[in-house]
């Protein structure tokens, strides 16, 4: 048996990244992610045989890996497509979730979608095209989303000769354009995914290029940094009240901490009532801590009997967000009824929903070429928009360039519960004026 | 296997990185807590197998030390193993929980459904689900699905919205956004929820064994009477097997997963310790359901078709 149980103990320490890839129809995505998780062993034999089965079904020879992410029959037979599928796979040093999202149908909501919750995305260009259309949606999505880390995977690289000129130059001009966005940290790789370079072993064709395989970089980019600058947040989601013979006066706050460190001892205010406490103790899942960071689940006690209950946010009394009625945000529209002016909705922000109505839609942005369009009246599936919303209560929000989750929300449908909208409040981009204003609106810009 | 980045530098990870496992847990942790936050009436579904037994862990952690605000059902086959029925009976005394059974068998007693003929029960269980469902009215079923067991899963939400007909209608799927999970839902429907979604087998049972979990003692080696059916080792029994012409032979096995005795195969196995167990996960080349379950080979979207009628 090759596997000890040294290699489980190494297991056990490891750490999980959350990445979202995007790429376009032909670009090879598939294929790179077929080949992460056949190179990387994580897929099985009874996988293979199906995948060997079913391209061999096709009249293909080989096993086709991009079979490995295939849909499922509802989809092909509905021609829908759901929106994002999960694949796990792991190396000594890592776990990964990877968010998969096709990229023809629903394009910008699937990736919306998986790029809500990665550390990473990973963008594919094919080297022959270069930087696309397409390829500009993407890094806008991700600067956007203010995805921390973005990694160009330019493929086909055996298709161009391995040439490091044409690597160059793509490199270059998505770089230039990332980081205009805002984007705070690129990666550019070139890669095949059909012969297998630099994916997860280095690339025996290009010796100019010393950079690291895509697997070794999503094995050793950081998943955390520093917290203590950060705005520390806990949505309330449960008060927990034994009233047991043994615990008879216990009052915890359950919550999942959203953003920074709590410690023993700290001045919190309760929002949106302003009540004031003190940190009396954390419990994290049975063990007493003295300090607790995002995004462990914890339970604080306060030192003062305060009236808390879910949807409340703790948070440091030194440091509280403004609460407002006004929320002012970009929003990308996911569902396929329309968003217009005047529509009641509501508003899921943390642990907390509110009655709320959409007063202003002031422009809708075109990712191709980031144009703005004023006053579209509406927004439909997949259009990414500035939106005015009035809520029937105060919210304390943070601006979503400062915390990827207390600065998100999504609107409902309060009449069939769907998910109509995600929001990110405040500006959207990082850079100062990345958006350039189109007055003359055509119409043909999606 | 190769560790390609084992040259680079360590320790890129800041000290408030936290372990997969931790960071797992959190956020199981904190789904039950959404539940308990915005349902009226949630239930666990309980069988007595890993998964369920490690959701049933999470969610005495998510509340401690307040007890767990959820009732458990297990949908019993009448073909469980003993052991496992044994298990589920002493963990709810234990916590002093509340176990609703809605049982195959009555149905099949009542003649309200009928014994297939290849004797497997396990799609027989589907409804008596949901009939539990209705007549609890629970407004948010646990499940222990993974997303890595199964390519139906992989797409499957957190939240994932049922018709009073507890049918998965792929075009109502609500697309999930950060942590903001929607729970909304008519009168009738009901959600299920699947905190385990994001976990591996093999993170199940490294946290099994970090969290010192008790398990029913069919999944470690023992040596059983089997016999083998569409290539599975199957346990001789009451239940129906084996049929003329299928040879019983005792063989050191354990099982993988924990189902109706009828299409869950044991595997060889001489692993009779948690750390054994782990380390034969890590070393396998079969996925979990194609080496144990008889059901899911039973055509490409077999549990495709089962989900969309409500299945587990």
């Amino acid at each position: 048996m090759s596997t000890t149980i040294e290699q489980f103990a190494d297991l056990s320490a490891t750490t999980l990244l959350r990445f979202a890839t995007a790429g376009s129809v032909d670009d090879g995505k598939s294929t790179l992610v077929g080949r992460l998780l056949h190179d990387s062993k994580s897929v099985l034999t009874d996988q293979l045989e199906a995948v060997e089965a079913a391209s061999a079904k096709r009249g293909q020879d080989a096993p086709d890996l991009a079979l490995l992410t295939d849909g499922l029959r509802a989809e092909r037979e509905q021609g829908i497509t759901i929106d994002v599928a999960y694949r796990y796979f792991a190396t000594p040093r890592r776990r990964f979730i990877l968010a998969d999202t096709p990229g023809h149908v629903q394009y910008t909501r699937n990736m919306v979608t998986g790029a809500s919750t990665a550390d990473l995305a990973l963008v594919l260009v094919d080297a022959r095209n270069g930087v696309v259309e397409q390829t500009r949606r993407h890094a806008a999505v991700a600067a956007l989303l203010r995805v921390p880390h973005v990694v160009l995977a330019v493929n086909k690289m055996d298709l161009v000769g391995y040439e490091e000129a044409v690597f160059a130059a793509i490199a270059e001009e998505f770089t230039t354009y990332a980081a205009e966005l805002g984007v705070p940290e690129i990666t550019a790789i070139p890669i095949s995914a059909l012969a297998g370079d630099n994916v997860v072993e280095p690339s025996a064709h290009m010796d100019w290029y010393g950079g690291p395989t895509v697997l070794e970089h999503l094995e050793t980019v950081p998943v955390s940094h520093d917290l203590t600058g950060c705005h520390a947040r806990l949505p309330v989601q449960y008060v927990i009240r034994p009233q047991t013979a043994e615990h008879p006066d216990y009052r915890g706050y359950a919550g999942q901490i959203a953003a920074g460190t709590f410690r023993v001892g700290e001045s919190v205010t309760v929002l949106p009532s302003g009540r004031t406490s003190k940190i009396s103790g954390i419990d994290l899942l049975g063990e007493s801590v003295d300090v607790a960071w995002t995004p462990q689940s914890v339970t604080l006690l306060l030192e003062d009997d305060v009236d808390i209950s879910r949807g409340d946010l703790i948070v440091p009394s030194g440091d509280a967000p403004a609460t407002t009625q006004d929320v002012e945000a970009t929003v990308c529209h996911v569902a396929d009824q329309p968003l217009a002016v005047g529509h009641r909705v509501l508003l899921k922000h943390g642990t907390r929903t509110v009655k709320a109505i959409v007063k202003d839609i002031p422009s809708r942005l075109t990712l191709d070429d980031l144009s703005l369009h004023p006053h579209p009246g509406q927004l439909v599936a997949n259009d990414i928009g500035r939106v005015k919303i009035r809520t029937a209560e105060p919210l304390p929000l943070d601006s979503y360039a400062d915390s990827r989750r207390t600065g998100a929300f999504i609107l409902i449908d309060p009449a069939d519960g769907t998910t109509l909208t995600a929001g990110m409040v405040g500006e959207s981009f990082a850079s100062p004026e990345p958006v350039k204003a189109d007055v003359d609106y055509d119409g043909w810009d999606f | 296997m190769t560790t390609p980045a084992a040259a680079l530098t360590e320790g890129t990870d800041s000290p408030y990185a936290l372990s997969h496992l931790d960071a797992l847990e959190s956020e199981a942790v904190h789904i039950f807590r959404e539940v308990a936050g915005e349902f009226e009436r949630p239930v666990i579904l309980f069988s007595g197998g890993k998964d369920s037994i490690v959701m049933l862990h999470l969610a005495l952690k998510a509340f401690a030390p307040a007890a767990v605000p959820f009732t458990l059902l297990h949908v019993d086959t009448g073909h469980n193993f003993p052991e496992v029925i044994e298990y589920r009976d002493r963990v709810v005394a234990e916590h002093g929980l509340r176990l609703h059974v809605a049982s195959v068998q009555e149905y099949i007693d009542r003649g309200d459904l009928k014994e297939r003929p290849d004797g497997t029960r396990n799609p027989l269980q589907t409804v008596p689900l949901t009939e539990a469902i209705q007549r609890h009215r629970f407004d948010a079923v646990f499940g222990g699905g993974r997303r890595d067991e199964e390519k139906a899963r992989a797409k499957e939400r957190v939240f994932s919205l049922r018709d009073e007909f507890s049918q998965w209608d792929p075009r109502r799927q609500r697309p999930e956004l950060w942590q903001l999970y929607n729970g909304r839902h008519a009168p009738g429907e009901h959600v299920r929820v699947f905190p385990l979604s994001n976990w591996t087998e093999l993170d199940v049972w490294q946290y099994i064994a970090r969290e010192e979990i008790e398990l029913p003692q069919i999944y470690f080696a023992h040596e059983r009477e089997v016999f083998q059916r569409a290539g599975m080792w199957l346990t001789a029994g009451d239940w129906g097997g084996p049929k003329q012409g299928e040879s019983v032979e005792k063989r050191l096995i354990r099982y993988r997963t924990v189902g109706d005795m009828s299409c869950t195969g044991a595997v060889d196995s001489d692993a009779t310790t948690l750390d054994a167990v782990i380390a034969e996960i890590a070393a396998s080349r079969l996925t979990e359901r194609g080496a144990t379950r008889a059901d899911d080979k039973m055509s490409e979207a077999a549990m495709e078709d089962r989900k969309r009628e409500g299945y587990f």
